[in-house]
């Protein structure tokens, strides 16, 4: 499938957005200046933007834990991303949800979610709702391989058949759910459990921008048409720990550092476009650049932003009561 | 205006609702029911006490739509539905089924406003019917309103007649936070007039369903019943009492039960919920706290013992709060005499 230059730009600046956000955070969280857990996305980035890539503000997805780069991808603003991570009251959720919960629900981005299984649930709804509104919206579930055993999940897989819903379940399989590889976890395979809810079923090497567009392309096409749900499961492997501080005691010495030479997305990304024709290396390095330039920004004003004032301890537990 | 049982209220303020907004729609266990059946029967339950029975048939399938016995998914759905643009209502059956999906209540639908700095609106009603007296026993009687009281982020609905039920659940549906509605399942068969057009009873406005000046009685759901038919004997004894039924214990009405404590300085709570942290305790905590000075005798509780809900008959009268447990814990607030320290 021909993807369009402009797609591609806009796919590789979230992808080094994503990378440079997790990787500042990284460097951040060790200063002790931010409060609570970070779960980093850094080599995952490709799965989040190329599922996102065949989406538009119009459809909806919800994310996990690891939740910062599928909100960049699906287009949540960087500065108040950092600045509801430093916890300030200009954070996108006015500093009350903090990594786990950043959510932009006017670009259909439903929420990290500190709880392992909790999207898929509601990606059934959301997906509901797209289905009874008619509005031609798709809705996707992000979740890892962890959360594939939840029964949640399974649940909603079993619903989302049975009401044949516009939904596509991504499975980021990272190897691990926490320190427990998904070897010694997952029972039988992602494969057979969408089998076994009657639902087709796509694979795809999660370092490979273009298998991932590809393959969500089709699966996101697929539910828009009214044809049911698909799962998506996505190969992948994560650069540091569960959540910062995690020592990775669990991994081979080797594991990460091989990740990082053999399946970094951006550099097989920019690999390809350059041998292809389509990009110069100097305009890749331009958006390199500027994105460099935007998270320094958004780290300086988060930073420097306002916190939260005491009254808005008791704001907006309701709309009305 | 005419009379109507407990249930057809339930079934008409939705079927209104469901009329007046088409974003409005129905889930949950066997809402219809036979689907799928080999006698090809459409509607075959309408829930499994007949309360969303006819539904379908106006509605259709998009918006009475039956789940597979996954609370878990479809309460979960629910919510995502509420923040996509629905207002769905998901019928849990059994409160007791919580357990299956109380992290789809509790984590997601009840703190999205919160956690997401005030820009999430979870227009979400889940129904379910509690309670003991059914014989149903301990998986299928609690009355475990208080659980969902503690939890900021939701509303809490406890009708106490068909009146009160059609009234508070059209507020429901047309209120833009979770509200978890609790119908008393021994109740469905009782009857009053019930205006035939729509009509919303506020939430966080105690109904005083009758005013005396010996002593307060605050009452849930169907305890309300009880306590009038307490306050009725008790009247014949020259007890008079003030029966208040707060309608919803989130938000509550605390100013109402203060005043009343104020007038009467006496104070009986009816609960029907495990007496550890429900809403006896948190009743008698708001009135020691803000009226102390107003009491004349120790607060009393008529709540069950803390043991799981029992099967056989005998016990399971013994367990539940009665009139005449009302009754003798109003006689004994009256005897109660202050002795002035010296």
């Amino acid at each position: 499938m021909q993807i369009a230059r402009e797609t591609l730009l806009r796919s590789y600046r979230a992808m080094r957005t994503i990378r440079m956000f997790e990787e500042r955070l990284h460097v951040e969280f060790a200063t002790g200046e931010i409060p609570g857990f970070v779960h980093l996305y850094c080599g995952e980035e490709a799965s989040a933007v190329g599922v996102c890539a065949n989406l538009t503000d119009n459809d909806t997805i919800a994310s996990t834990h690891r939740g910062h780069g599928h909100c960049i991808a699906k287009g949540v603003g960087v500065a108040g991303m950092m600045a509801e991570i430093y916890g300030r009251s200009t954070g996108v959720c006015r500093g009350k949800g903090g990594s786990m919960h950043i959510a932009d629900l006017a670009c259909g981005m439903l929420g990290a979610n500190g709880i392992v299984g909790g999207g898929p649930p509601l990606i059934c709804g959301a997906a509901l709702s797209h289905k009874t509104l008619r509005d031609g919206g798709v809705a996707v579930a992000f979740y890892g391989d962890g959360a594939s055993n939840e029964g949640s999940t399974l649940e909603s897989l079993n619903l989302a058949s049975v009401w044949n819903l516009p939904a596509v379940f991504v499975v980021e399989d990272n190897g691990y759910g926490e320190a427990t590889a998904a070897s010694y976890a997952c029972a039988g395979t992602q494969q057979a459990r969408a089998a076994g809810f009657g639902m087709p079923y796509l694979e795809c090497d999660g370092s490979d921008y273009f298998a991932v567009h590809q393959a969500s392309g089709e699966a996101i096409a697929h539910a828009r048409a009214g044809k049911g749900p698909v799962m998506l499961h996505v190969h992948l492997a994560r650069w540091y720990g569960h959540f910062e501080g995690d020592a990775m005691t669990y991994r081979a010495a080797d594991e990460v550092t091989n990740a990082r030479r053999d399946h970094d997305c951006l550099k097989l990304f920019r690999t390809r476009v350059t041998q292809a024709g389509l990009f110069e290396d100097s305009e890749l390095d331009e958006v390199d650049a500027a994105v460099a330039d935007e998270i320094e920004a958004a780290v300086v004003q988060a930073k420097d932003d306002p916190l939260p004032q005491s009254a808005d301890l008791l704001a907006d537990v309701y709309v009305r009561y | 205006m005419s009379k109507k049982s407990f249930r057809q209220a339930i079934n008409e303020a939705l079927r209104q609702e469901m009329r007046r907004d088409p974003t409005v729609i129905l889930m949950g266990e066997d809402v219809a029911g036979g689907r799928g059946g080999s006698a090809g029967i459409k509607d075959a339950w309408g829930g499994v006490l007949g309360v969303t029975k006819g539904l379908l048939e106006e509605f259709g399938d998009t918006r009475v739509l039956d789940t597979p016995i996954t609370e878990a998914s479809y309460i979960g759905a629910a919510a995502g539905a509420a923040v996509t643009g629905l207002r769905p209502v998901a019928e849990l059956m059994f409160v007791d089924f919580v357990g299956c999906c109380l992290d789809q209540i509790m984590n997601q639908a009840a703190k999205f406003r919160y956690m997401f700095g005030g820009k999430a609106r979870t227009p979400l009603v889940i129904r379910a019917m509690f309670g003991a007296g059914f014989n149903a026993a301990a998986q299928h009687s609690q009355a475990l309103y208080p659980l969902f009281t503690h939890i900021p982020g939701l509303k809490v609905v406890i009708p106490s007649s068909p009146y009160e039920a059609k009234g508070l659940l059209i507020s429901a549906i047309r209120d833009d936070d979770p509200v978890i509605f609790l119908e008393n399942k021994v109740m469905y068969d009782e009857e009053e007039d019930v205006p035939d057009e729509p009509y919303a009873i506020p939430f966080g406005e105690a109904n005083l369903t009758r005013e005396g000046r010996d002593v307060t009685i605050v009452a849930f759901g169907r305890m309300v019943g009880l306590a009038n038919q307490a306050a009725d004997r008790l009247e014949k004894k020259g007890i008079s009492c003030t029966v208040i039924d707060p309608r919803t214990t989130s938000p509550l009405d605390r100013d109402t039960i203060l005043e009343c404590v104020a007038d009467t300085g006496r104070l009986v709570i009816v609960d029907e919920s495990s007496p550890r942290c429900n809403m006896a305790t948190d009743i008698a905590a708001l009135v020691a706290e803000e009226a102390f000075d107003t009491l004349r005798a120790p607060i009393r509780r008529v709540v069950p013992p803390h043991t799981p809900v029992p099967f056989a008959t005998v016990l399971e009268t013994l367990y539940l709060p009665s009139v005449d447990r009302i009754e003798a814990a109003v006689t004994a607030t009256m005897a109660h005499r202050v002795v002035e320290k010296v």
